[in-house]
């Protein structure tokens, strides 16, 4: 940072999560081709774009799952490249993914603390079974969110429990940044989706914690998101604010790209 | 932090039937598995008046043990979803290792560790061929089966020997006839801690049950993998040590692969899906004494040496036939089998005819 006050890079002050040119092949076929997006603290951006247009593959990359072919991310304006998820946790971003990440055979405790665990004993890392069960059980009841028991595999919870599992899981941790929801309320039921609308509204205000959805469901994103990115081709085409773009405009003009008549949003 | 409000109430003490029920429930396999072994056991008791004796107690421990250890090796890679076949070869090469080492001028107690170094070098061989080279592990480890076996055989040109050394060494490896037992107790209780009671083990479990979910949350899939097939040989290669003592001579042309099979089996029979993400080392001692019982006890009723193959096939057989369609029958998931729903059938009519008669 500048020390005149950052006047010379007036978008990329008080942003927490910025990306420069992202890039990203698989192969022949082009993922991404140049991501270039801002996220400022506490703001719940929403990204829309068809099916293959490289949401999933940017969430990937922002949690270090993939490294990027080309291009820069930084974070609270410091250039950073996340080598592991466990970097990128380190760094403050948590991730829900669109398939939950969760694995069916273990416990709901032993899900929430996945690679987090609590350990004692050094070196063997033994776990710490019977905090983790108290911890995950206070925490749950905490949020709202209703689990018979925390002993429960969660392949026999219904599909909204998982989620709300899983969401539970990212916001778990205390040093959250940014927090990124791959379709979070994809298979959830009214009861459900109301709690997590809840969840992500009360993380951005209180505890200023700041959100990318990504959701096809333009009237979930149009409940929770201060601003709206349109991904097309593996480019941000599209970036308005709530207050710019009406949700009615939002469908009008989705379903014109996708009939391909080429019209902009941009009169 | 709300908890000093009427919170902590609300969490019951689950009182102690539904844990027991939902224990049943996880492990419905080894339960059925120990039904098993308990209805075996009363059989040979029945059938025959040596089978119940402090003699043959011994026996059965002797049965028992290689299974055992074979089929603990064998449980972390099952839940990994992989499989290794070499497993039973390392068996039979390690102590020949101990050999090479001895008559390089390596005291006895040093050969049998760098023996079992080398096994631990084949085994991560073995991990690296099947996760970086992405050779599916069951070709990889099948490889490594039939080189080793090459490699043995050229070096002891076919020829049987005797392991070397003797004296308290000797005996704790396995010339004391029960030191195999002691062997097999001991690694179950380290790898039941291992698997239950670590990350290791939970993310062993983690990577099997759903490795793109494992991947996502930030687990070495990579790592917990190469590592189960360095812990599979090195067992393995322990193995063989404390057998080459027990049975005093070693014979290069034994053929591993069947060794190895009985461990997969037992392992399998003790409640390890071969599809991978379940698995318990208890399970797999279960099995063990399955497999031990029925070899141990066809042989006390005096079942001719070529019978015994076909009795033991078919026992193995009808258990895992019981094993799998009870637990089908009783699962809330999943569809049922053929014989589940025979089972369920005649469930619902029995309980509907008790509750009849309570009605009238």
């Amino acid at each position: 940072m500048t020390p005149n006050g950052g006047t010379n890079e007036p978008a990329g002050v008080e942003d927490v999560l910025r990306t420069e040119h992202i890039s990203m092949s698989f192969g022949p076929v082009i993922a991404l081709r140049s991501v270039n997006l801002h996220l400022r603290r506490g703001e719940v951006l929403g990204l829309v774009g068809d099916n293959g247009a490289g949401k999933s593959t940017l969430v990937k990359i922002l949690t270090g799952l993939h490294r990027p072919d080309g291009g820069r991310i930084y974070l609270e304006g410091e250039e950073v490249k996340f080598r592991s998820v466990r970097d990128a946790r380190q760094h403050g971003i948590e991730t829900v993914f669109q398939n939950l990440a969760l694995v069916g055979e273990l416990s709901v405790y032993h899900n929430l603390f996945l690679n987090r665990e609590y350990t004692r004993g050094g070196w063997f890392r033994f776990l710490g079974n019977r905090v983790m069960r108290a911890a995950a059980r206070q925490f749950l009841d905490e949020i709202g969110v209703n689990i018979p028991s925390v002993d429960t595999p969660v392949a026999e919870l219904s599909g909204g429990q998982r989620q709300a599992i899983a969401v539970a899981r990212a916001v778990r941790q205390e040093n959250i940044k940014v927090l990124l929801l791959d379709e979070p309320l994809a298979a959830m039921g009214a009861k459900e989706t109301s709690l997590i609308i809840g969840l992500i509204n009360s993380l951005s205000k209180k505890a200023n914690v700041s959100i990318i959805v990504i959701d096809h469901n333009y009237t979930h994103l149009f409940e929770i998101c201060d601003r709206i990115n349109v991904i097309q081709h593996g480019q941000v085409t599209v970036d308005k604010s709530l207050s710019e773009i009406k949700l009615e405009e939002l469908i009008e003009f989705m379903v014109q790209t996708f009939r391909g008549s080429g019209k902009t949003l941009v009169d | 932090m709300s908890s000093d409000t009427p919170a902590l109430p609300v969490v019951k003490r689950r009182i102690p039937a539904s844990v027991m029920r939902r224990f049943i429930g996880q492990h419905l396999t080894e339960v059925v598995s120990s039904l098993v072994a308990v209805a075996l056991a009363i059989f040979f008791t029945i059938e025959s008046p040596n089978f119940f004796t402090s003699a043959n107690a011994l026996v059965l421990s002797q049965f028992i043990a290689p299974f055992a250890i074979f089929a603990l090796a064998e449980v972390p890679v099952l839940i990994l979803g992989e499989i290794d076949l070499s497993v039973g070869q390392m068996y039979i090469v390690s102590p020949f290792f101990v050999t090479y080492w001895n008559h390089a001028g390596v005291p006895v107690l040093a050969s049998v560790v760098l023996a079992l170094l080398v096994c631990c070098g084949l085994g991560l061989i073995n991990g690296l061929v099947s996760v970086s080279l992405r050779v599916p592990s069951f070709i990889a480890t099948l490889g490594m089966a039939f080189a080793l076996r090459g490699i043995i055989l050229i070096y002891s040109h076919g020829a049987p020997t005797n392991p070397i050394g003797s004296g308290t060494l000797v005996n704790i490896l396995g010339g004391w006839p029960w030191s195999e037992a002691f062997w097999a107790l001991g690694i179950a209780a380290v790898m039941h801690v291992m698997l239950r009671g670590t990350t290791f083990g939970l993310h062993i479990v983690a990577v099997g049950g759903n490795t793109e979910s494992a991947r996502e949350s930030g687990i070495r899939v990579d790592y917990i993998k190469i590592w189960c097939f360095v812990l599979c040989a090195l067992l393995g290669g322990l193995m063989g040590i404390v057998d080459g003592y027990h049975l005093g001579s070693l014979d290069p042309a034994t053929d591993g692969l069947t060794f190895m099979f009985y461990g997969v089996t037992s392992a399998v029979i003790g409640g390890t899906a071969l599809t991978g993400g379940r698995g318990t080392m208890v399970g797999a001692c279960i099995g063990a004494c399955v497999l031990g019982m029925i070899k141990n006890g066809f042989l006390i009723l005096g079942t001719s040496s070529f019978a015994l193959d076909l009795v033991t096939g078919l026992t193995i057989l009808v258990a895992m036939i019981l094993n799998v369609q009870i637990e089908l029958a009783t699962s809330k998931r999943g569809s049922r089998g053929s014989f589940g729903q025979v089972v369920s059938v005649i469930f619902t009519i029995f309980v509907q005819r008790r509750k009849g008669r309570v009605r009238s």
